[in-house]
């Protein structure tokens, strides 16, 4: 290294490089940038002390402030929920028939039953509950197993055809195409069916699809198709169609069946988010 | 600082800097990576987890290679929308057999850590072959090519064994029956005791999954997703109080 020189008086040090007659002046560090420096490191040893940081072999300290994601997490839901305890402790006392009315208790259970609907329900019925192909809509006035809220509830909390719960509801339409009709007798019902509601049909096969209809259907859909809700048998007369109805998808209905299933909520849902959800879905439009 | 004024060595001395940086940079890692293979808190000490069955492996193999993990994350981060969201956040247990692991960052769908169990098949099969059928809203591709590709397992005995070279615990007894458990557990009516024996009773899903007979992709696709994250008994996790 050369000795630093100083061109004029009050020029700082140089660096003492010298590349081609070009050097450097060795300026300081300003004071302001050097005394943050510091304090970052006095704080950083602070931070590790207070907080989860340094790992040994065969675990990292603690920190003494005793933090921790998990246990973050944990209180916070606990915060929630003891908030809310309140008014779920109501909610679930209340009468079914009498959260949609309550002044208090209704514009909670509907506002967090929308919640709860967008998290668990929307991904099969729909983010705005008009369902799509084999999951039914829930806006209109066609409902399966029944629509008053005593009965939305019951679907919610157990569900349809599972087999995680067994008081789930249960019905099961025969497969009659498993050599149990010819296939002109499906051919007629299926024509049959579509005159129910009026789709348009072929009126030559109506009157022989009617005697199969008799025999075959309406012990579960009634003798005019109306359909029974206690046993989930859903309505052929009223041109809402589940898994279609046009010719071909109640073709398919008839010869292989359909089996829709719905999950039981009771086990993942609490009580209060149950009843909430029900008269969330009760209120859509098509409550009874 | 006479010590720092020594650097001219280093910076003059390209074989002497090339070694030092190296001892720089080794000291470094061994300090950051070292310590996970000791820590006790690391991966939780929960009850339920078994390596994938046959099946579930393929279809864990479809999902990385039609590359779900660049929009779908399987991890449930400790935060409260999460867990209110998805259930439980997930634990370092419940990864524990995955080469690769599929935590990842990017949400363009949903996190699909706790997937399994939360819809029918029925749905997934829906959902595979016209997303939009069911959720309007979602931007997936359509998938139902899946279900047409048939697949025998022919290999998958050696998928396990590369599992099991990098720890998976995998028994002579899996290995041996890996491609007559890959079928059996897609045929409810195949005898499936010994695949329920060898992976546990409670946790194997046996069901014809597509819906149709023999085994495509598409059943060791909702095998797999059907799976995910149901495997830990919640009931054996104590939280560490320092994590």
């Amino acid at each position: 290294m050369s000795k630093p020189s100083k061109k004029f008086d009050n020029d700082p040090n140089t660096t003492g490089h010298v590349w081609d007659g070009i050097e450097e002046f060795d300026n300081p560090m300003p004071r302001w940038w050097l005394w943050v420096f510091y304090a970052t490191i006095i704080w950083g040893i602070g931070y590790t002390i207070a907080y989860p940081a340094w790992p040994g072999i065969k675990g990292a300290t603690a920190g003494v402030l005793g933090w921790s994601t998990r246990g973050d997490v944990v209180a916070e839901i606990q915060a929630a929920e003891d908030k809310l305890a309140p008014i779920n402790a109501k909610l679930e006392a209340a009468e079914l028939t009498q959260i949609t009315t309550d002044p208090e208790l209704g514009p909670y259970a509907v506002s967090a039953g929308d919640a709860v609907f967008k998290t668990w329900c929307a991904q099969c019925h729909g983010s705005g509950a008009a369902g799509a192909v084999g999951y039914p809509n829930l806006l209109d006035n066609d409902w399966l197993w029944g629509g008053d809220i005593e009965n939305i509830y019951l679907t919610i909390k157990h569900g349809i055809r599972n087999e995680e719960d067994d008081d789930a509801r249960y019905s099961e339409m025969p497969a009659f195409g498993d050599d149990y009709l010819e296939d002109a007798q499906i051919d007629a019902v299926v024509n049959f069916v579509m005159s129910l509601s009026g789709e348009p049909q072929d009126a030559s096969l109506v009157a022989a699809g009617a005697e199969v209809f008799a025999d075959e259907c309406s012990s579960c859909h009634m003798d005019d198709g109306t359909g029974d809700r206690s046993q989930g048998a859903p309505n052929l007369a009223d041109a809402i169609w589940l898994y279609g109805g046009d010719y071909a998808s109640i073709k398919e209905t008839v010869t292989y069946s359909r089996f829709g299933v719905m999950p039981s909520w009771g086990n993942r849902l609490t009580e209060a988010q149950v009843r909430a959800v029900s008269a969330y879905v009760h209120q859509l439009g098509g409550g009874e | 600082m006479a010590i720092l004024d020594k650097h001219k060595i280093l910076e003059t001395n390209a074989t002497l800097l090339l070694v030092c940086s190296f001892l720089v940079v080794t000291i470094g890692g061994i300090v950051q990576i070292a310590p996970l293979f000791w820590l006790e808190n690391t991966i939780e000490d929960v009850e339920g987890m078994r390596p994938y069955t046959p099946l579930e492996l393929a279809g864990r193999e479809i999902y990385l290679r039609e590359g779900c993990y660049v929009c779908h994350s399987q991890m449930v981060r400790p935060m409260r929308d999460e867990v209110e969201r998805y259930g439980h956040y997930s634990l370092a247990a419940e990864s524990k057999y995955d080469h690769p692991h599929q935590w990842g960052s990017k949400r363009t769908g949903p996190d699909l850590a706790r997937v399994g169990g939360r819809y029918s098949d029925d749905w997934h099969l829906d959902h595979m072959r016209d997303p939009q059928s069911v959720v309007p809203e979602s931007v997936m591709p359509k998938y139902g090519f899946l279900e047409k590709k048939m697949i025998d397992g022919k290999y998958i005995g050696d998928i396990m064994k590369a599992n099991a070279i990098v720890g998976v615990p995998y028994t002579e007894d899996m290995l041996e029956n890996a491609q007559s458990d890959f079928m059996a557990q897609a045929d409810p009516d195949s005898d499936y005791d010994g695949l329920l024996e060898r992976y546990g009773e409670d946790s194997v899903n046996v069901r014809n999954f597509d819906g149709q007979a023999g085994v495509s992709e598409m059943d060791a696709m909702i095998a797999y997703l059907q799976m995910l994250g149901t495997l830990v008994d919640f009931s054996t996790f104590t939280p560490d109080a320092s994590r």
